[in-house]
């Protein structure tokens, strides 16, 4: 759905458009339009493919995917019925950028449709010519958000989406579910699908599906989306023999899973999805992971071509008057398309203090900043706006921009006229003009008050603490060792291994106990790493590059300095109160299930019947989080049983089977293999009670068979509970110590999913493993690769820089109240005594900036830096034109 | 910055600017991004300026605060819708509530000479113990906290108005009343405190009040 010439995507990089092989000119040597009307002459017909040779020491494999092709099964009406779309199609139909500009339209009369319905797993858990047996783990919730935009772009929308199991296994993807599901209008519906037929008037298609209570129907949507799976690369084959590596079977690399980052051939890693289907956060967390293994790769040559970036001299402008210039962006079609760029350009020019005013077609672009700068230069600004996006990606760039013009980065001021204005009033064109001259208005006044701040350079301690000794922080503590820091590594029990220590297999046959003793050896005789034992934190105090931790084990108290910490203290298993645990030790976890099978427990190998019961203690109520790991791990246990006693019944009572990615071929094993799977709702649990009959004593479950339609009675000899994986009883203590955060579920919290998904808020704290959510044992060494990746690329530094937008205090007005010391949970702020008397004073690098002392503070001696009073009530005042208020003053006035 | 370093004066300007709604979103309660939650400072000084409007006649439906997370589009949507529309059916601020506009900017003015006052009031008397929304508004909503609210805080907010009153020129207690639209009666109880305090003298050749 593009153009012959366009931009790959948004986002791409470098930003410039290209033309593709479906020009017609070079097809048929007709046409060239865009040469025409290029004012730049930037297109070039003549240009032919290069060969360029580059010298590298590792190479990081990030090949991503190719969506699955639905063309291929002819069942789907793909390119036959002009309104099935694949989920591809859709998502580009529902973007600003897209063919529509945002617009919904269908491919056979441009009309909204009304109805809509997404068919999941296309391409996925099929085995069958041309499907993909795996489960592409990211479509059931990339679905959710479609229908939630859907809904966004038209209330009204009915959306319909028929799937197999929810996998809502991700990190607050549960409640992702319940909030699309919510919505009005919007059904779930379990059921195998087929296209009908289209209807020739009205080319709606029809989708035949069947539910246990109405049998089969026959429905008619105005258009029909496909979620299509996640392929490997195009050209997985050729890929796979120019980089000389192997494949696994389903075409994607082939990865040992003690390390998903390595290939068959040493110096070459993988990141992202070409280690298998994953969504954005993993994809991001492995590419910090391959770097950090490229790290220890090439330590050896570290810093040998790096070359420091030198800024120009920063301008003293406090003697001159705000000089502003404001560069408003197009954003392609995503502001411009909405707000009327030109004339808020002349708007904006009015404005007091703007000496400058220009529209830009993206300002990101690398020769749009650069025009920014040069024109900051001729110009004289002293103070840049940007009225773009939304800072929160994009400022650093900016600031950068103004560093490069010699001008300090806090004169820069970012007005969002893209997410806050031109995103949300899509049908409000005039208005949202308006809106947009309002918000760059605030923003200029705002600009006159900005200050020059300095950030400043803190030393860094180039040694690590981890904290917890499980595979996580063991992984992350040998691969910062690896790359020359001395590691600390506190655990608080006495022995390493954490809860890998009860897990014996996995489901791709690593033989776990081995892998950890090899670990745990590797740690100990590492001469970087020091392992404290039975230890205990008492307290963590300093910042980023400075930490100072206080451990005590058994045998003395030890003060650690340190630059950087990693949080990876584990998860425990839920104790469950339910199905009888605890009374009858009959019942047991899936972990305790595991140790008895890995000690070969002949009482239970020879039982006649297991039942398993799925999401004990968790997606309910108290827990509503999918703990991840459960369904294969029942997979895992019910598959090994089977080999040791073939005969032995087993029932695994589900609400949605979550074997997400390759795992699903496991799942479908134990099916095979006769393992019995049977749906649950969580309105009608399973009953569990224990019975003596014939003197045999018996525990019996009772389940509503949704298929059957009927109750059924399981006499079972074990019961496996598939209990929840809970953050760990001490999680918020050591929060507390290191003033990181937590999600509501009480797992740590990470800085940002996407942007930020193994550090904190908290500078130089870093997190992995089961202590941000549950994952299996692959991913948290993909994690825990990670975080030391991010922690190295601090570590490896002399200095860091810290923000400059910090508080401060005018001693004057300081009364030594005491308000801004307790509101600060950072414990920034202490007394200092002074000539005259006690006055506050911030410890600027412990200083998070969040302001609330500011509120608190009677007389305004506290400020927070960048966003002083001056600086937001100037932006209040500017909210309400001047030209208004006087109308208003003067209605009143003539009323009396 | 954190919704809690939403300053008292931030409302008040915008009100004082003739705003007629004013809307704060904080992030999700309990789900900080920082370890402050000063959502529920802002939360905590919502409910303390929705009070102090009710005193001087202005709908406090006009200052609404609302939490959610960036994410929740479908949501901010419909609680702006809401917030506009009702704004709109309140009509423009003081006018609709009857109010002059020349009093309603001299009780604004009032209430932000108060800010740093109220701000050690809220620090030592109106701190809520547990933090939960359920929790906030009980206390707010609470008599002791009422009590304690207009003992403190409202008291001062009329005497501190009465003054700038006497200060322009004496008045009789019924004018201050009407002015004011306070009961005559609490107007004379503010009086005779002042007067025994020494800061009000009763003129008898002008038959009104007066500053000492």
């Amino acid at each position: 759905m593009n153009k012959a010439i366009h931009i790959y995507f948004a986002q791409a990089i470098p930003l410039v458009t290209y033309i593709d092989e479906s020009c017609i000119y070079l097809k048929e040597k007709k046409c060239r339009i865009c040469s025409a009307v290029c004012k730049s002459n930037a297109i070039d017909f003549n240009q032919t493919p290069e060969k360029v040779e580059i010298h590298v020491g590792a190479i990081i494999l990030s090949l991503g995917l190719e969506p699955f092709d639905p063309k291929l099964r002819d069942e789907y009406g793909y390119g036959k019925m002009k309104n099935v779309v694949t989920s591809m199609d859709y998502e580009r139909l529902l973007c600003a950028t897209g063919p529509n500009m945002g617009e919904v339209l269908r491919g056979s009369d441009s009309r909204h449709p009304h109805k809509i319905a997404w068919i999941q797993c296309v391409g996925s858990r099929q085995v069958i010519p041309g499907g993909n047996s795996y489960c592409s783990s990211v479509c059931c919730t990339y679905t959710q958000k479609q229908v939630i935009l859907t809904k966004e772009h038209s209330p009204e929308a009915d959306c319909t989406v028929f799937h197999n199991d929810i996998r809502s296994f991700g990190k607050d993807f549960e409640r992702y579910y319940e909030r699309s599901e919510k919505l009005p209008d919007v059904r779930f519906i379990r059921s195998y699908v087929s296209i009908g037929r289209e209807i020739p008037e009205s080319k709606n298609v029809t989708i035949k599906y069947s539910t246990p209570d109405d049998g089969v129907k026959e429905e008619e949507f105005d258009m029909v989306v496909l979620s299509v799976g996640l392929n490997p690369p195009a050209d997985f084959k050729g890929l796979a023999s120019t980089y000389g590596i192997e494949l696994n079977h389903h075409g994607f690399c082939k990865s040992p899973s003690e390390n998903p980052m390595a290939t068959t051939r040493s110096g070459i890693f993988v990141s992202g999805a070409f280690q298998g289907p994953m969504d954005i956060p993993e994809a991001v967390i492995t590419a910090s992971a391959a770097g950090s293994q490229c790290g220890e790769f090439l330590d050896y040559r570290r810093g040998k071509l790096t070359r420091e970036r030198i800024y120009p001299l920063e301008r003293d402008v406090s003697r001159e008057e705000p000089k502003i210039g404001v560069f408003v962006c197009h954003c392609g079609a995503n502001i411009g398309r909405i707000v009327d760029v030109p004339s808020t350009v002349e708007y904006v020019k009015t404005l007091p203090n703007v000496v400058y005013a220009k529209e830009q077609m993206f300002s990101c672009a690398t020769n749009s900043a650069k025009e920014i700068a040069d024109l900051a230069k001729e110009m004289g600004l002293n103070r840049v706006v940007l009225a773009a996006c939304s800072p929160r990606t994009l400022e650093p760039l900016f600031r950068d921009t103004l560093r490069e013009a010699g001008i300090n980065q806090y004169f820069l001021d970012m007005a969002n006229i893209r997410e806050q204005c031109s995103w949300v009033h899509s049908k409000e064109k005039e208005e949202a003009t308006r809106k947009a001259k309002d918000i760059i208005r605030m923003s200029v006044a705002r600009a006159c008050f900005l200050e020059p701040l300095s950030e400043f350079d803190l030393p860094v301690n180039k040694t690590a603490l981890v904290v917890g000794g499980g595979i996580a922080g063991m992984t992350a503590a040998l691969s910062i060792a690896g790359q020359g820091h001395e590691v600390h590594l506190v655990e608080k029990d006495s022995d390493m291994g954490g809860m890998a220590r009860r897990i014996h297999y996995t489901l791709d046959g690593l033989d776990v106990q081995k892998f950890l003793a090899d670990l745990v050896r590797k740690v100990y005789q590492h001469p970087l790493i020091h392992v404290y034992l039975n230890a205990e934190i008492k307290d963590a105090s300093g910042y980023v590059g400075n930490f100072i931790t206080k451990v005590t084990t058994e045998r003395r108290a030890i003060e650690i300095k340190h630059g950087a910490a990693i949080i990876a203290t584990g998860a425990e298993e839920y104790k469950p109160s339910e199905f009888l645990y605890g009374n009858d030790d009959r019942v047991l976890t899936q972990l305790e299930l595991e140790g008895r099978i890995a000690n070969k427990d002949d009482s239970l190998i020879n039982s006649s019947t297991l039942v398993m019961i799925q999401c004990v203690g968790c997606r309910n109520e108290e827990r509503n989080y999918c703990s991840r790991i459960c369904c294969s791990q029942a997979v895992k246990n019910a598959l090994k049983l089977k080999e040791m006693n073939p005969g032995i019944d087993i029932y695994i009572l589900f609400r949605d089977i979550r074997t997400y990615g390759f795992r699903e071929d496991y799942y479908r094993e134990a099916s095979n293999r006769d393992v019995k799977f049977i749906r649950f709702v969580p309105e009608e649990m399973p009953v569990l009670e224990a019975v003596e009959e014939g003197g045999r004593r018996i525990l019996r479950v009772t389940v509503n068979d949704i298929i059957l339609g009927r109750k059924l009675a399981i006499d079972a000899d074990i019961i496996a509970l598939s209990a929840a994986v809970i953050p760990q009883a001490d999680t918020g203590d050591v929060a507390g110590l290191f003033k990181v955060t937590l999600s509501p579920d009480g797992f740590f919290k990470e800085a940002h999913v996407k942007l930020r998904p193994v550090e904190f808020g908290t500078n130089g704290v870093y997190l992995c493993g089961n202590a941000h959510y549950p994952k299996h044992i692959s991913e948290t060494i993909n994690q825990a690769y990670g975080a030391a990746g991010r922690a190295l690329t601090l570590l490896s530094h002399e200095i860091v820089r810290a923000s400059g937008s910090v508080c401060e205090v005018h001693e004057n007005d300081c009364v030594s109240c005491g308000a801004c010391i307790t509101a600060c949970t950072y414990g920034a702020i202490e007394f200092h005594d002074t000539p005259k008397g006690k006055k506050a004073v911030v410890n600027p690098v412990l200083c998070k900036g969040d302001g609330l002392c500011n509120a608190k503070c009677p007389t305004g001696a506290i400020y927070l830096k960048h966003f002083t009073n001056e600086e937001i009530l100037s932006q209040i005042d500017a909210a309400a034109p001047v030209k208004e208020i006087m109308q208003k003053i003067g209605a009143a006035a003539a009323d009396v | 910055m954190c919704s809690g370093r939403v300053d008292l004066e931030f409302i008040h300007r915008a009100f004082a600017n003739g705003m007629d709604g004013v809307f704060i979103v904080g992030c999700r309660l309990n789900e900080c991004n920082y370890i402050t939650h000063g959502n529920y400072d802002a939360f905590g000084m919502v409910h303390i300026f929705r009070k102090l409007l009710m005193h001087i006649g202005v709908n406090p439906l006009r200052l609404r605060i609302e939490f959610m997370s960036g994410g929740e589009g479908i949501l901010f949507a419909e609680v702006m819708n809401d917030f506009g529309k009702k704004v709109e059916e309140l009509g423009p601020l003081g006018e609709s509530e009857g109010i002059d506009g020349n009093i309603l900017t001299f009780n604004l003015e009032a209430i932000k000479t108060l800010i740093p006052y109220i701000k050690l009031v809220e620090r030592e008397r109106l701190r809520v113990p547990v933090k939960s929304e359920v929790e906030y508004n009980k206390f707010f909503a609470s008599d002791e906290v009422n009590r304690v609210f207009n003992e403190l805080i409202i008291d001062k907010l009329a005497i501190s108005r009465i003054m700038q009153l006497l200060y322009e020129k004496p008045r009789a207690t019924g004018e201050i009343a009407e002015m004011l639209n306070l009961n005559p009666s609490e107007v004379s109880r503010h009086i005779k405190d002042s007067t025994r305090q020494g800061l009000v003298r009763y003129d008898e050749g002008q038959k009104r009040f007066a500053l000492a």
